[in-house]
């Protein structure tokens, strides 16, 4: 397979030199540089169909282009002559009857073989990550029906291992769509669709909802988080250890709200502006929040903020509880604090910094916060 | 007779009696007359054009730098929905729609449309409902749910305001102009060919139109009932496309690609018509292969309605359905290819003269050559998975739909101007037209192909910087200043040459079908005498008499002997009168759209009221009429 890999690696620049030369291709959701089984199957179809249509538009320039310049009239002279009037020729028509259609059928066959390899419903064995997400506007809710996880925005998986994701929607159609791993599926409210994909390589890939939902569409982003097997346990078992625990006590103990009064602070800013009437949040246990909005479990581990829009830094998520409307406009979180409001600025730079310390060990937390932010470059 | 009818029915009481004025605004109004309707056709879309233009303008301002804010999210939504809009239903199918109305009938040897009050209704139904819908900018915001509104964007949970229903009262009227104007194509160039004009002699606009005339039949039930669902599920609170009571919201979307396919061979055949008329005039050869050209585009047009859920490759239809769709998607390729080489070989052999239509004629087979490549490359579902709903597939449509039909429409425009006025649009202005929009189209949607397959959503009024697609998108806002200009350049020019343009004369192209047989522009009655035809090329060959030995052999059959009458020295035309009831009833469906959008049942009453009124007198109120006189000439040899 080498060879393969190597072709897959030359690919992209053989597109781009065919289509327009020394146009970039890279790009954190460009199709032309997969990492995964079913955008590699469809990135060979894109490269072996550019080649085919290379071919026709030579075919057809050329002949257009010999017939412009070899039949031109010229105005002098031989302007009133009348050609030969052709009606048409047989042989001809047969001959460019076939062309396209060995054409289609150089099409065809990869194409059939490739959906059937890329498209068809599996059925989810032991060893596959299941995921169920759902499009919300404009957020996406990871869960893993089998690990009891709920997230949001950010999806982790491990690498090499294949995932299947249930695809659903809670209001209207959304499109899930991670170029560089496989392509899209739709989700449609009443209606089961899967799709799945295999990472090949580690590493952060950037996703994007295809599908008109109005409002803030174009900053309904996400991230596929692709770690080793090891990190990804840990992940997991982040989660598992604070949803496990049942008092209040020691759910803090676990998640340790410490001894950082901006912290604490925070926490106590996060119940009363009413963060907790929308957010679930293991860190305050069950009965708060609704599962129809992003859950912040473990918040301090998500690298980005706002569906993906802005990175997880203090700074970032303090901008974003202080005025959601204006980094992207049109979504659903309330603007808590007046216009004029002194304390806005410091109360939103607190919640910030409690949610930051959610699902971060002591020590890392307190380097974060001496940072002024966590692992948002993680 | 006619006239005995028409005295009868004048003094029916309470019936306006049928207008007879030939020039003010009220003559436009009440015209009745093919070229008339034709032209108001062409303006109301070439207005519809600007419109659109301007909306696609606002839009790539604001894409021209990544995460610019000169457009919200919801005004940049209702931009590209009514710029979609705006092009398929206004702007682009009236276009061929009033190319049909003008040329059909004088193409093949009629004095008119078969019916033509009820192609005065047809336009009028057009231009109101774009009135109506564009009102929405006025009255609470136009829709924004795309031009394919899917549900349940469109349901009242989720789209509160009026846009929608602007959207769907606004199409579901339109379509009723629409619609009767197709049934009124199909009888007319079924019934009323002149003499000797056999099926295998229409020109090949003439047959396109036949063909679109009877998709658009079949096409827009479907989505008229689509529309419908949607109207009863606002007003009346029926569930059909409300997920939250279990409704299947996919439902939408094949009833709007049974149609909205189709609609795509509808804007395009009529362009494929006007390049088989366009490319044969400027070769001053037959078309090449004219069996094969019709016989492709009737198999274009049935394929085009087993081919709708590769619109739905990514809804999770399933491998074996998406493989069935693809590959009767790829199919159409076949017919279209065939096509594209026999325009080639159209050219091949002539003395191809680069007038301006002809230059467009050339663009529009290379750009839907591309445009048509891509639609392949869309066909097949994996490939899909990654590109649609991307700026791929943007560019894609705008190849087929401005690169194919708009350039080729432009084509026409150049092509009949000079037989619509009079005058010759100036060839210089033209040239450097064409030279900016060509070019402009490139700079704007060549680049987007890329921007897609960088994963650039489409529909989005903002992207991230440094991603790969400020470059990209810079070059496509750079290119709607080039072509813009260029657009400008051809409308500027049109005005111009209305009124200094150089005289035409009736035959300025050495054309080859029975238009150019009478003058420029041509009198109301069309033709002094209706000629009669013995070949394909009847003009041609009338002006090259020579060349009748050498004609195709399907001409041998008809009876030499039957020429025009040459005994007769006068002939009596009638002219049918011009009629009010048209556009009385034309209004009242516009205002009772408006009756249905607010609720208000008084206005809603009255309308239909008026309408009703209007359908009586109209039934009533006669042929009316005048007859005109013509002396002919004593030796009449037919046109020419």
């Amino acid at each position: 397979m080498p060879v393969v890999r190597r072709f897959r690696r030359v690919a992209p620049l053989l597109v781009l030199a065919l289509l327009l030369v020394g146009c970039e291709t890279e790009g954190p959701r460009s199709t032309l540089h997969p990492v995964g089984y079913v955008a590699e199957q469809q990135l060979d179809l894109l490269i072996w169909t550019t080649w085919l249509s290379v071919g026709v538009v030579a075919l057809v320039a050329g002949v257009l282009g010999y017939a412009i310049f070899r039949f031109r009239s010229r105005y002098t002279g031989d302007k009133d002559a009348i050609p030969n009037q052709v009606h048409g020729s047989v042989p001809l028509e047969i001959t460019w009857t076939l062309i396209p259609v060995i054409i289609v059928i150089l099409v065809a066959v990869p194409t059939v073989r490739t959906i059937f390899e890329t498209e068809v419903r599996v059925q989810p064995q032991e060893s596959d990550v299941l995921v169920h997400v759902t499009g919300y506007q404009w957020w996406w809710k990871f869960e893993y029906p089998e690990l009891g996880i709920v997230t949001a925005n950010e999806l982790h998986v491990p690498v090499g291992t294949r995932v299947v994701l249930d695809l659903d929607s809670a209001d209207v159609l959304h499109s899930f769509w991670v170029p560089k791993l496989a392509g899209k599926r739709d989700m449609i409210p009443n209606q089961e669709n899967q799709l799945w994909l295999i990472a090949d390589e580690e590493g952060i890939y950037w996703g994007h909802c295809a599908e008109l939902c109005l409002g803030a569409h174009a900053y309904m982003r996400f991230r596929v988080i692709v770690e080793s097997e090891e990190e990804y346990q840990a992940w997991v078992e982040s989660f598992q250890e604070v949803q496990v625990q049942a008092s209040q006590e020691e759910r803090q103990a676990i998640q340790p709200v410490q001894n950082n009064e901006l912290i604490q602070e925070g926490r106590t800013l996060f119940a009363q502006k009413g963060c907790i009437g929308c957010h679930s949040n293991a860190n305050f246990g069950p009965g708060y929040g609704s599962p129809d909005f992003p859950n912040l479990t473990n918040f301090g581990l998500r690298n980005t903020v706002a569906a993906g829009v802005l990175e997880n830094t203090h700074e970032n998520l303090t901008a974003w509880i202080r005025d959601p409307q204006a980094i992207k406009p049109g979504n659903y979180m309330p603007t808590l604090w007046q216009e004029d409001d002194p304390d806005a600025l410091e109360e939103a730079s607190a919640i910030a910094a409690y949610l930051l310390s959610l699902g971060i060990e002591g020590e890392q937390q307190a380097q974060a916060n001496a940072v002024g932010g966590t692992n948002g470059d993680r | 007779m006619a006239i005995g009818r028409q005295t009868a029915a004048a003094g029916h009481a309470g019936v306006l009696t049928r207008p007879t004025w030939t020039t003010g605004w009220a003559s436009w109004l009440t015209t009745v007359d093919h070229k008339r309707l034709g032209l108001l056709y062409i303006c109301t879309s070439f207005l519809f054009l600007g419109l659109a233009s301007v909306e696609a303008f606002l839009m790539r301002l604001q894409l021209a730098r990544p995460e610019q804010s000169l457009v919200s999210p919801d005004v940049f939504n209702q931009l590209f929905t009514m710029h979609g809009v705006t092009m398929v239903f206004l702007a682009i199918m009236p276009l061929g729609i009033g190319f049909a109305n003008y040329f059909v009938p004088l193409m093949i040897g009629a004095r008119d449309l078969a019916f033509p009050r009820l192609n005065a209704f047809g336009y009028w139904v057009y231009a109101l409902s774009g009135v109506f819908i564009y009102t929405s900018f006025f009255l609470g915001g136009a829709p924004d749910a795309g031009w394919f509104a899917y549900a349940p964007l469109t349901s009242l949970s989720n789209n509160p305001g009026n846009g929608i229903d602007f959207y769907m009262i606004g199409l579901l009227v339109s379509g009723v102009g629409t619609l009767v104007t197709a049934m009124n194509l199909i009888v007319t160039i079924i019934n009323m060919r002149a003499p000797g004009m056999t099926f295998m002699r229409l020109p090949l606009f003439v047959w396109m139109m036949l063909i679109t005339a009877f998709m658009i039949i079949f096409a827009f039930p479907p989505l008229t009932i689509a529309l419908f669902q949607v109207i009863m599920d606002r007003t009346f609170g029926t569930l059909f496309y409300v997920p939250e009571a279990g409704a299947l919201p996919i439902l939408w979307q094949h009833l709007f690609w049974i149609f909205g396919h189709p609609e795509v061979y509808i804007i395009i055949l009529p362009a494929f018509g006007v390049i088989s008329e366009v490319i044969p005039t400027f070769s001053r050869k037959p078309l090449f292969g004219y069996p094969i050209m019709v016989l492709s585009g009737i198999f274009i047009a049935f394929m085009g309605f087993a081919v709708w859920s590769h619109h739905m490759f990514t809804t999770g239809l399933g491998p074996v359905a998406n493989t069935a769709f693809s590959l009767t998607s790829f199919v159409i390729g076949i017919p279209t290819g065939i096509k594209i080489f026999n325009w080639i070989a159209t050219m091949w052999g002539g003395h191809v003269r680069f007038a301006v239509p002809m230059l467009y004629a050339t663009a529009f087979l290379l750009t839907f050559t591309l445009g048509g490549i891509t639609g392949i490359m869309l066909a097949i579902p994996p490939l899909d998975a990654q590109v649609q709903d991307t700026y791929f597939v943007v560019a894609h449509f705008h190849f087929v739909m401005g690169g194919g039909a708009l350039l080729s429409f432009l084509a026409g425009f150049y092509y009949w101007f000079p037989k619509m006025t009079g005058r010759l649009l100036p060839e210089g202005l033209g040239r450097l037209g064409f030279w900016l929009i060509v070019p402009g189209f490139y700079l704007i949607f060549w680049p987007q192909h890329f921007a897609g397959l960088l994963g650039m959503p489409r529909r989005i009024q903002t992207y991230e910087a440094g991603i790969g697609l400020d470059l990209y998108n810079l070059m496509s806002s750079a290119g709607t200043f080039v072509m813009g200009a260029g657009m400008v350049i051809v409308i500027f020019s049109a005005f111009w040459a209305l009124r200094k343009g150089r005289l035409a004369g009736d035959d300025p192209w050495d054309g080859r079908t029975l238009e150019w047989a009478t003058s420029s522009p041509p009198p109301h009655y069309d033709f002094d005498v209706v000629p009669e035809v013995n070949d394909r090329d009847p003009v041609w060959l009338l002006k090259h008499p020579h060349l009748v030995e050498r004609r195709d052999p399907i001409s041998e059959s008809v009876d030499p002997d039957h020429s025009p009458p040459k005994h007769v020295e006068q002939v009596s035309i009638h002219i049918p009168g011009q009629s009010w009831y048209p556009f009385i009833a034309s209004f009242a469906i516009f205002l009772g759209s408006y009756g249905l959008l607010f609720h208000n049942l008084l206005l809603g009453l009255f309308s239909v009221a008026v309408l009703f009124y209007a359908c009586y007198a109209w039934a009533l109120e006669g042929v009316g009429g005048h007859h005109e006189h013509i002396e002919l000439e004593p030796a009449v040899g037919g046109p020419a």
